[in-house]
């Protein structure tokens, strides 16, 4: 089957921020959805917990804290886990993650290029950053440029915004941001939940979203790929409701319009 | 003949057209005479719980009937609206009911956005009466009559996929049933499902005033879907519950939301599992909103790699871009 075969050969160490106060509410239902399908998972926190394979960092919790979460997960991941993967997913204990579209996605690249993925802002940063709250992923190479920049002292902690300053050090490092929407031209990567991209005018036409995509984009149906890879803001019923239109409920013999080849 | 029908066809293509009319014609008889042992000529049958058919079962036919198959079932949505619930049936008119093979929506009165059938009534068992008398009146052709509430969102193909070896010829009465005293009755909420004979017989019992008063009961008022159940009962129909091959329920009464909720608190190590049938019919008290994205996520949004021996091929509706 397509999806084992992926599996196998695009392998996924995928990591979720998270902390004491939400492990309950949230990482623990994370757990048990969409995380099982990656190769590999760890979930970053200030406080280790044996039970769902929390591994306690070196930091304090708080919004301030999260960019020293990001750069000491990912140096911890270098130092442990480094082998046991490709391709370096980020995700927040809110986000929803469908492990099989990004291994589509990641099957058409080489983890030895210096290349992420994610859903691309403009702003702050020249080739823009990746949105943090709908998932990235750095390749082997992006990781390895990634730690290196921080032994350079290239990159540094200059603030809190964790993927603002990603991206930054991306863009340091000649990591190239990527393209990631589908052959329709339809975004995989969603920093919002699906009501929000779904629904023709939920989102005000001030909101910040219209500013900070980097592509354009809509609200309705044109808002997402069939093929979508991540959405953000997802509480735990929500989880477990994506898990289910996901994964269980279709339509009987339904000939989907739009196909990956 | 109708058994090796199989083997001729795989044999040239100068076989086919002849024999795919028999053979449509065969299999029809086959299907009905397989799944409906025990029922061929009652006008009453007491069946309670109706299966799906399995994979097993639809794949022994060979592909050119079973497309025809599924073309062939063809379902009349029959949407009850009010003009206070516009969102809702706009949210209908945009989603689901341009799967259904027809679609009237059924309205209290008229609303110049939107083109219904005016009852002119705000009575709900009269509007259903003179609904369904109107569906009869227009529905030659339609083997299957489903009516709807429009917080209720249905998913025709799987309707389809269930009613397929079932023969519209016998009186089927389906839903999300529910037993109040002796009467066992298919929730409006969930959606009901006639057969054309089901309902060619309760248009002809709509006349009886005994029996089924166009005032409703006199003593004690029932509700529109237990009135419906009662004079079905007279021409000999019941009411019969539906379940998938794994026992779970195709109708609901509740929202996705509402039933994972459930499974949350009564089965939290398997949640999804233990929640709804993959093949899930209807869900009920689903906002506008939320129908945009279950449009997404029933015709969309799926994981790549995961392929599916389906038996049947339904093709999407022109002109729709949300499936």
């Amino acid at each position: 089957m397509v999806a084992e075969d992926l599996y196998k050969t695009v392998r996924v160490l995928c990591w979720v921020m998270t902390g004491p106060k939400t492990l309950e509410t949230k990482a623990k239902h994370v757990n048990a959805t969409w995380t099982k399908n990656c190769n590999k998972v760890l979930y970053m926190s200030s406080e280790e917990d044996k039970m769902l394979n929390v591994v306690g960092l070196d930091v304090k919790e708080g919004r301030d804290q999260l960019y020293w979460k990001t750069i000491k997960a990912f140096h911890y991941i270098y130092e442990h886990h480094f082998d046991e993967a490709d391709w370096f997913l980020k995700a927040d204990d809110d986000t929803f993650v469908i492990l099989e579209n990004l291994r589509l996605l990641l099957s058409q690249y080489i983890p030895d290029q210096p290349i992420y993925f994610g859903r691309r802002f403009k702003l702050f940063a020249k080739q823009g950053y990746m949105s943090g709250g709908a998932g990235y992923v750095l390749s082997k190479e992006a990781l390895r440029r990634f730690i290196e920049g921080f032994k350079t002292k290239k990159c540094a902690h200059l603030s809190c915004v964790e993927d603002v300053e990603l991206g930054k050090c991306m863009e340091t490092m000649n990591v190239t941001a990527v393209d990631t929407r589908d052959r329709n031209k339809k975004e995989l990567f969603h920093p919002l939940a699906p009501e929000l991209h779904l629904v023709k005018s939920y989102l005000a036409k001030k909101s910040w979203y219209w500013s900070y995509n980097f592509y354009p984009t809509e609200d309705g149906p044109g808002c997402c790929s069939d093929l979508a890879i991540s959405f953000h803001y997802i509480d735990s019923v929500h989880m477990y409701e994506l898990e289910y239109l996901v994964y269980h409920l279709r339509a009987y013999g339904y000939k989907y319009r739009y196909n990956a080849e | 003949m109708c058994k090796d029908d199989s083997k001729m066809i795989s044999e040239g293509s100068s076989f086919i057209k002849g024999m795919l009319l028999g053979g449509i014609f065969c299999a029809a008889v086959t299907l009905f005479g397989n799944f409906n042992k025990g029922h061929q000529s009652t006008t009453d049958h007491h069946h309670h719980h109706i299966q799906a058919p399995s994979e097993e079962e639809l794949l022994k036919l060979p592909e050119p009937k079973r497309l025809e198959l599924s073309q062939h079932i063809r379902v009349y949505c029959i949407i009850l609206v009010q003009p206070r619930e516009l969102s809702y049936w706009a949210a209908v008119v945009d989603t689901w009911s341009k799967h259904c093979d027809k679609a009237e929506f059924y309205t209290s009165e008229d609303v110049k956005v939107f083109r219904a059938v005016s009852l002119d009534t705000k009575d709900q068992w009269l509007m259903l009466r003179n609904a369904l008398k109107h569906a009869y009146a227009n529905g030659k052709g339609y083997s299957w009559f489903f009516v709807a509430l429009p917080s209720t969102f249905a998913i025709i193909e799987n309707l389809k996929y269930f009613l397929l070896n079932k023969d519209p010829s016998q009186p089927f009465y389906i839903g999300h049933t529910v037993k109040s005293g002796e009467l066992e009755y298919a929730e409006l909420e969930g959606g009901v499902v006639l057969s054309f004979e089901a309902l060619r017989r309760l248009v002809g019992v709509f006349s009886d005033d005994v029996k089924c008063p166009e005032q409703g009961r006199a003593l004690w008022k029932l509700t529109e879907e237990k009135e419906l159940a009662v004079c079905l009962k007279y021409t000999g129909v019941f009411a019969e519950n539906a379940e998938d091959s794994e026992g779970k329920e195709v109708f609901n009464t509740k929202s996705v939301s509402t039933l994972i909720k459930e499974a949350l608190a009564k089965k939290p190590q398997e949640v999804v599992n233990g929640c709804c049938s993959d093949v899930a019919i209807t869900f009920h008290g689903q906002s506008p909103n939320y129908m945009q994205v279950l449009m997404y996520g029933v015709y969309r949004l799926r994981p790549y790699g995961h392929t599916f021996h389906d038996s049947l091929i339904f093709l999407p509706p022109v002109d729709s871009d949300n499936d």
